[in-house]
């Protein structure tokens, strides 16, 4: 049964459940939710390959995030590009600075990646805070609708088509990924470092791919989501919302790609869920966050795993 | 996932919910008690039978509002001056003879989570109106969103782009940066002080009046000679203003920005000894400003909307009455100072209910015409007359000016 | 020209003091659990705002001040105790998520029970500025690195010469030795939350007459303690203050002559350079992992 999990049965279930769900969706704000959520699943599960796989930390993402976001938006409205390119160029330029920014940090052991991503994303957002003849600044900016050869989505149906498909998509090359010869030397890697150099591994090497891979799906994902919200605000980059992708991660369950989905599905909803509480919504957040990592270290996919892996015969 | 029937996304029309629960129930009573069976019939007959009673369903007024996060200190009064003011309302036997209902949500100052939310009152709540928007990204967020959905919408922030151009359904009850900038440049130039540096908050409120600033400046005559900006959480801006102190011809400073920021400024100043002249944005406009500024606030001058002098207004002030009577209710229903930027959302509301009175129905389209053609309402932040041309309907007379002496607000003009 | 150097080298050492109050507040539960604390800015805005709050309530300014930094360090105490001992070796990460959670918990409270507001405590000693070499410095300037100096050589005496402290130093090198030697580490523990919750109290009531405290005033202030701690070294003492008074400095220098827009940026661009070229930091000694 666990292994439902692991063989791409797994992706079927989930393709299943992607059809089934708009039967259940009773309107236009429950698609959102959802298109949401699938936004949210693609950046975590990039985010997990490099947190759970190489036991880095990255308190950034949404600066990556941000900066596929600007750089579709400011590129389709200013200059009049179209949408596929301008969201190819805020890839590439992500990749880049990703790359810039890890080779020399990853060389290094220990949580700098952490401290550089913290500070990396804090600087993405004081840039489009401050270049407001460019980014609209604070009071944001609008974006067009996205087009692929004249085809315009438009409407949360068309985009919920779009999110689960790029959801599987994601989902399968993850999985694909880990189960590679590329995945099971990063495997290598976050059981020990040490063991893994001595057994070959470019350890640098894989750290700094993985860690570019991760951004520029961040970034894909914040050009898509801003075409889709169609208003982008400098807040898409911000230090809260790195910590909410981190999260994410650690509630579903580090190094487990459905995990990542389960953790962008429960912390998507929550902030709708507490909107009841009133004025103790942060209370309400703070307090979960600590009773979940208190008593399911592991994450829910995880320990559910070991739950039913116990009480196998 | 929970089921959208869960409680977790209730919605109040629970005698509508209740029969098809009730079936569900049913469906699964094999494993249910026959008396869990029998309240679930019991409820679906008498809704059945006070159905119609109950048919005149609440008028629905959506908000979302930044009642925390770094817009708090605007969202938080909003948010207290729409339950005060529908409590009221109900009291008094409700709009057209029937319940108000506010439906709010905390978008904690975060322009991606006021769209999301615009979107559930729009699509799921399935409001009758919304009030709200608290900071201008939030607003701007939404906005793509009202005009898509045919929705009224009154907002409560300061933002030019809000209102211009106009759109069919966004209007506004907040004074524009704009005419606070007029307003400060008329008075500078009364004085005789034609040069100015301007030190503006790097947030949306600061970025954005320091833009309509320097656009406003050459009609009255007003050049800017030193243009510097700090940060909304900033602690000490002596750096900035050493370097303002140092271009000799500097006659006045005009601040731009809200909360804190501005009082460290203010102090900062009489810290360094700077002589010339302050003026403030209407962004400080609250007895925290006098309190965190201490006596270094002696002398500076700001535009203000009326409430906050309510006591101080001539008898025969058009505003007077109006919001003395707002300023005592809110100081005692919330044990805390009246604000100006609660005052926004009392505006808000008010004229809601009167176009709502004058189109006799809550109908979106006839009530949106009402609100357009809103002539000569007094409300907190002046006196709106609205136009198909002008969604927002003040113009800079609404601000007055005022001086602080002696820990306290003078009434200039 | 030179007296506007002095200005804005005055305004970044009195800044950089409270950077290196909270920067030694890091280092201190760092050492000692290894846990990289993100409520620590928290600890920061309670001293203010108890302190103004107590204040308020009638209290004398010097009992409400003792009091508010008793608060902080029982709220270090809470903290340790509900929240990161019951997580026991959890990875590093859960614990940062944790200390997050801390840090979101204590806000909320916070904006729920004492609003949103901004509020000043009255000046230690008036509010007369002193002028200097054509520069000003304000009284409670003095009084913040006046205090932050007074404790700083408090905590040398505190590690260096009581048990108390030396056992601390023990625990933070290697856990399992300092256990096997008798030290009660769990208590240890128990004491550098609290110690580095006083801290920061500490310097969130000295600098709230010049800054104002709200609700949120621990966000920024925390993150900056943590990027000075990171610069001194994460894991030295005197490269938490060196890095503290650097970080001020440079900023205010940043906003004199080259941007006040960017002046938000530089720790954070700071520590990106570090990273590149010295990232044991200013004073922390270079690591080796045995395998």
């Amino acid at each position: 049964m666990m292994n439902i999990f692991k063989s791409n049965c797994g992706v079927a279930v989930l393709a299943a459940a992607l059809a089934l769900l708009p039967l259940v969706l009773p309107n236009a704000f429950y698609y959102d939710v959802a298109i949401r959520i699938a936004i949210n699943a693609c950046v975590v599960i990039g985010l997990n390959l490099l947190m759970g796989y190489t036991g880095q930390i990255s308190l950034g993402h949404a600066g990556f995030f941000g900066l596929g976001a600007y750089a579709s938006a400011i590129l389709t409205s200013r200059f009049g590009w179209p949408p596929m390119v301008a969201l190819a160029a805020g890839a590439v330029a992500t990749g880049l600075l990703a790359f810039g920014v890890a080779r020399p940090i990853l060389k290094l052991k220990g949580h700098y990646l952490a401290m550089a991503t913290l500070g990396l994303g804090i600087i993405i957002s004081i840039v489009i805070i401050n270049e407001s003849a460019w980014t609209g600044g604070p009071d944001g900016m609008q974006v067009g609708p996205f087009g692929l050869f004249g085809f315009e989505l438009n409407g949360e149906h068309m985009w919920y088509w779009l999110m689960a498909a790029l959801l599987l998509l994601v989902t399968w090359f993850a999985l694909n990924l880990i189960d590679s010869p590329a995945g099971r030397a990063l495997q290598a890697i976050h059981g020990s470092e040490i063991a893994a150099r001595v057994a070959g591994v470019d350890v640098t090497a894989s750290k700094v791919r993985v860690f570019v891979l991760s951004a520029v799906l961040a970034s894909v994902l914040g050009s898509l989501s801003a075409h889709y919200v169609g208003f982008l605000s400098p807040g898409v980059s911000g230090f809260s919302h790195s910590i909410e992708f981190v999260t994410m991660v650690v509630v579903g369950g580090m190094a487990s790609v459905f995990g990542s989905i389960f953790g962008a599905v429960i912390l998507t909803m929550l902030p709708q869920l507490l909107s009841t509480f009133e004025g103790w919504e942060t209370v309400a957040f703070g307090v979960i966050l600590m009773l979940t990592m208190i008593f399911l270290p592991k994450g829910l996919v995880p320990t559910l795993r070991l739950k039913f892996s116990k009480a196998e015969p | 996932m929970p089921k959208p029937s869960s409680p977790l996304f209730a919605t109040t029309h629970r005698c509508m919910v209740a029969p098809s629960l009730a079936a569900v129930g049913n469906a699964r009573a094999q494993g249910f008690s026959r008396v869990r069976r029998l309240v679930n019939l019991t409820t679906a007959a008498l809704c059945v039978i006070a159905g119609p009673a109950l048919a005149e369903a609440p008028i629905r007024i959506g908000s979302f509002l930044s009642v925390t996060g770094p817009a708090a200190y605007l969202g938080d009064p909003e948010l207290k001056t729409l339950q005060m003011e529908i409590d009221k309302l109900n009291k008094g036997g409700g709009l057209l003879g029937r319940k108000v209902e506010l439906v709010h949500y905390d978008d904690g100052s975060e322009a991606s989570k006021a769209n999301s939310f615009a979107k559930r009152l729009i699509e799921d709540d399935k409001v009758d109106v919304i009030l709200g928007g608290t900071t201008t990204g939030g607003t701007m967020a939404a906005v793509g969103l009202i005009d898509k959905a045919g929705m009224p919408f009154i907002s409560m922030s300061a933002g030019v782009p809000i209102i211009e151009p106009v759109k069919k359904w966004v209007f506004k009850v907040a004074p524009t940066d704009r005419m606070a900038a007029e307003r400060v440049f008329a008075d500078m130039k009364k004085r005789g002080l034609l040069k100015v540096a301007l030190l503006t908050e790097t947030s949306g409120f600061g970025q954005s009046g320091r833009k309509e600033t320097l656009a406003v400046a050459p009609k009255f005559g007003i050049t800017v000679v030193a243009d510097e900006t700090f940060g909304p959480k900033d602690t000490d801006v002596t750096a900035q203003l050493t370097k303002i102190k140092a271009s000799a011809d500097v006659q006045a400073l005009f601040v731009f920005g809200a909360g804190q920021g501005p009082a460290v400024v203010t102090k900062n100043a009489a810290q360094l000894g700077i002589k010339q002249p302050i003026y403030q944005s209407h962004g400080v406009a609250s007895e925290e400003y006098i309190k965190l500024a201490g006596p270094s606030a002696e002398g500076v001058r700001l535009p203000a909307a009326a409430l906050l002098i309510a006591d101080k207004l001539a008898a025969t002030d058009p505003q007077k009455k109006m919001v003395s009577d707002y300023s005592k209710e809110f100081a005692e229903r919330w044990k805390t100072d009246v604000s100006t930027f609660g005052g926004h959302a009392y505006d808000a509301l008010a004229i809601y209910v009167a176009a709502v009175k004058r189109a006799n129905s809550v109908d979106k389209e006839k009530v949106r015409a009402e609100i357009e053609k809103t002539k000569g309402f007094v409300g907190t932040a002046g006196v709106f007359n609205l136009s198909d041309k002008d969604h927002m309907g003040l113009d800079p007379s609404a601000f007055r000016m005022l001086e602080i002496r002696k820990g306290d607000w003078t009434l200039i003009d | 020209m030179q007296s506007q150097f002095l200005q804005f080298l005055f305004s970044g050492v009195t800044v950089g003091a409270t950077y290196a109050l909270a920067a030694l507040g890091f280092t201190l539960i760092y050492n000692a659990s290894g846990v990289i604390n993100f409520a620590q800015g928290e600890f920061i805005m309670l001293g203010g705002m108890g302190a103004v709050f107590l204040a308020q309530a009638g209290l004398p300014l010097p009992l409400a001040i003792v009091l508010a930094i008793a608060l902080a360090a029982l709220a270090g105490v809470l903290v340790e105790k509900l929240a990161i001992e019951p997580a026991g070796n959890a990875e590093v990460v859960t614990l940062i998520i944790i200390t997050i959670g801390a840090s979101l918990t204590i806000r909320g409270l916070v904006q729920v029970f004492l609003g949103t507001g901004n509020h000043a405590l009255p000046a230690f000693s008036g509010e007369a500025p002193i002028a200097v070499l054509g520069a000003t410095l304000l009284p409670q300037s003095l009084w913040v690195l006046g205090v932050t100096g007074i404790v700083v050589a408090a905590l040398a005496w505190f590690f260096g010469r009581t048990r108390m402290g030396k056992a601390m130093l023990a625990t933070a090198h290697n856990k399992l030795a300092a256990q096997l030697v008798g030290v009660n580490v769990r208590f240890i523990l128990l004491l550098s939350f609290a110690l580095s919750a006083a801290l920061g109290a500490v310097g969130g009531i000295l600098v709230a007459p010049i800054n104002y405290t709200s609700y949120d005033a621990g966000i920024m202030l925390g993150l900056k303690g943590f990027v000075a701690a990171t610069l001194g070294g994460l894991g030295a003492g005197m490269g938490a203050v060196v890095g503290g008074l650097l970080l001020g400095v440079v900023e205010a220098m940043t906003a004199g002559y080259v941007s006040s827009a960017y002046k938000d940026a530089t720790p954070f661009v700071l520590i990106l350079l570090i990273l590149f070229f010295r990232p044991q930091g200013l004073f922390g000694k270079k690591g080796t992992d045995r395998v």
